[in-house]
């Protein structure tokens, strides 16, 4: 437990490190390979130069019998509900064949939408919120009331100004209006107008294409790069393009459904392993290389790591390291998707790549997308020039899908230099170490007053955890009364009984606004009683004054 | 300012309860029904505890009472 090999410089030392790992050897989720690395450096050939550390703790029992209570009840209710709008007792709001159709074969299929029916719309209040200004670090939402419990919503008329914004994925606030800022783009706006008008391969290749590949490949040290109008599409419409049938693709549990939808496209054969588990992976490795393709015993023609940067929602970081050393071991390709991670991480902001100290030469396909750090729309795929000239052939978006716009290429082009530092100002630094700084206190905060936030405590997005469906709906409520805009994620997009909350820090919040999200968070904590953590300190104070007593013999 | 504090206290054991079963999310009349069920089955609870736990308790008792005395009556028999 403790660190003999630690240079410790009298009692205060030995305390922290102590109170360190009283901590960390319940927190940690692997505690047995990330530790030995921290302390001795090498180990099985990669090294973590920084501390990795994650957290998935997990709630006291009682929380998850009391979700699941919850949610026994909602579903008898539900099923109450169900039965009145069959017999007719009630109205039905829901889509509903034509009586001539009666006879036919049922078109919507009434029990699969018994949560969405039941459920979700009792706080279908919290999603869709329309707003009517720029998402930068605040917002102005349009109010709406309902009159009949979420069926139906009406706009009031009145606009609530200034809601501090903990949802948008705003990293760096590039997403501001500033006329200065967007200069360049409304010159591009008046000479190139909206529309395209044509795909990659037939006109709609603009010399604001080739510019911004050029800078996108410079900006991540790769060969060549090629941008495509959705980031959505970019993963769905490439990954069959890179493989196909008799190939093997080695997928994270909780990837985004991209990644999934282009894996599935692809026709290869798909293995999910457990999420940043290197054992898990290196298992599936070995038996795909030892026992082959299913029925013919051939060997795979392709095997095809598919991870992502920052998960979403976990907010914990792929353990790069470890799977660069499996692939090259095992002679495998690696995937990986930095939506979330370029520009929010790394000490320049280059990404998980730069994060990790590694060479975006061990990844063999980079791609992320411009809608978080850049404020734009589109994403790219970046690796060495024959896959990218390949892409240009082979892929799908770029044979069928119109091209990105040209106003949208300059605002990338513009973010990516002040990042750079090509513009001449230190802004774009500026803008990532100011990330770095929110993230960590943000974090740092939220576990000292007590709750169980998920992931690394590098990763700008925040999950906070609610577990019970009754709180997901109370919580969004009233972080709006207090004026703050908040997701909230529940079932389907995540395990049932841990739905949560989840917060994107962005370089545009100030302190005080962070500190006013943190008041309300604790405010709110305390009257939902969600302060679950155990390992908090200022949940147990008693114990951090003991454990200083003992070692003060 | 004690009632006060203890008021506030009941109301916020009453807004978890709401949260925990999720009647916080229920309209007027699923709720009525909702806590018109749990105070019935509580009551129900309480009054059958009233009817039989005390006759159950002297039973109980007395059955102890008869097999201790029984020991005893054997005992005092052997010594004589």
């Amino acid at each position: 437990m403790a660190n003999p090999s630690a240079v410790c410089n009298g009692h205060l030392h030995h305390h922290h490190q102590k109170q360190n790992n009283l901590l960390k050897s319940g927190i940690y989720k692997k505690n047995g390979i990330t530790k030995g690395m921290k302390k001795n450096g090498v180990s099985n050939g990669t090294v973590y130069r920084k501390k990795f550390v994650e957290h998935f703790e997990q709630a006291p029992m009682y929380v998850a019998v009391l979700t699941f209570l919850g949610f026994g009840v909602g579903t008898v209710f539900g099923y109450l509900r169900d039965f009145m709008r069959a017999w007719g007792l009630e109205k039905r709001n829901i889509a509903a064949e034509r009586e001539q159709q009666k006879d036919f074969v049922p078109l919507y299929q009434d029990f699969e939408n018994f949560y969405t029916r039941n459920l979700y719309m009792r706080i279908r209040d919290n999603w869709n919120r329309p707003i009517c200004s720029v998402p930068g670090p605040q917002f102005d939402l349009m109010e709406r009331v309902t009159d009949d419990y979420n069926w139906t919503f009406r706009f009031t008329g009145r606009i609530i100004k200034n809601v501090i914004n903990m949802g948008s994925y705003n990293y760096l606030g590039f997403a501001e209006t500033d006329v200065n800022a967007l200069k360049t783009v409304t010159i591009e706006l008046q000479k190139y107008g909206t529309g395209i008008c044509s795909t990659r391969q037939e006109m709609g290749t603009l010399d604001k294409h080739v510019e911004l590949e050029k800078l996108v490949a410079t900006f991540l040290g790769v060969e060549d790069a090629m941008v495509f109008g959705m980031g959505f599409a970019t993963n769905s419409m490439n990954i069959p393009a890179l493989v196909g049938k008799g190939c093997l693709i080695l997928s994270d549990e909780l990837n985004h459904t991209s990644l999934v939808l282009g894996a599935r496209l692809s026709g290869a054969t798909i293995r999910i392993f457990k999420h940043n588990n290197i054992q898990s992976l290196e298992n599936l490795l070995r038996d795909a290389i030892i026992y082959g393709q299913p029925r013919s015993r051939r060997a795979w023609r392709k095997i095809i790591i598919l991870v992502e940067g920052i998960y979403s929602m976990e907010g914990s970081i792929v353990r790069l390291p470890e799977i660069v050393s499996l692939k090259k071991k095992y002679k495998a390709y690696l995937y990986l998707d930095e939506a979330h991670s370029i520009g929010a991480v790394g000490t320049t902001g280059r990404g998980v790549v730069e994060y990790f100290g590694m060479s975006p030469d061990d990844v063999d396909v980079l791609m992320g997308t411009f809608t978080k750090s850049f404020g734009a729309a589109g994403g790219y795929i970046a690796g060495k020039k024959d896959l990218v000239d390949f892409l240009r052939t082979h892929s799908h978006s770029a044979v069928y899908a119109t091209s990105m716009c040209a106003p949208v290429a300059e605002q990338i082009i513009r973010a990516m230099k002040c990042l750079m530092g090509l513009d001449g100002t230190t802004q774009g630094q500026q803008r990532v170490q100011q990330l770095g700084k929110n993230t960590r206190y943000f974090r740092r905060r939220l576990h000292e007053m007590g709750f169980i936030i998920y992931g690394n405590d590098d990763s700008p997005v925040v999950p906070l955890l609610l577990y019970m469906p009754g709180k997901i709906g109370a919580f969004a409520r009233r972080m709006l009364e207090k004026n703050i805009g908040v997701v909230v994620v529940g079932f389907p997009a995540t395990p049932i009984t841990e739905s949560r909350a989840r917060f994107c820090v962005s370089a545009a919040h100030t302190r005080e606004m962070l500190d006013m999200v943190l008041n309300a968070l604790d405010e709110l904590g305390d009257f939902l009683h969600l302060k679950y953590s155990r390992y908090s300190k200022s949940s147990h104070p008693e114990l951090y004054e003991e454990t200083r007593l003992e070692l003060e013999d | 300012m004690d009632i006060k504090s203890m008021k506030n206290y009941l109301y916020w054991l009453y807004c978890q309860f709401e949260l925990i079963t999720c009647s916080y999310l229920m309209e007027p009349w699923e709720k009525l029904l909702f806590y018109t069920f749990n105070i019935m089955m509580l009551v129900m609870v309480l009054y059958t505890t009233y009817i039989f736990v005390p006759v159950h308790i002297s039973t109980a008792f007395q059955f102890f009472l008869h097999l201790f005395e029984n020991q005893h009556e054997n005992a005092v028999s052997v010594v004589k």
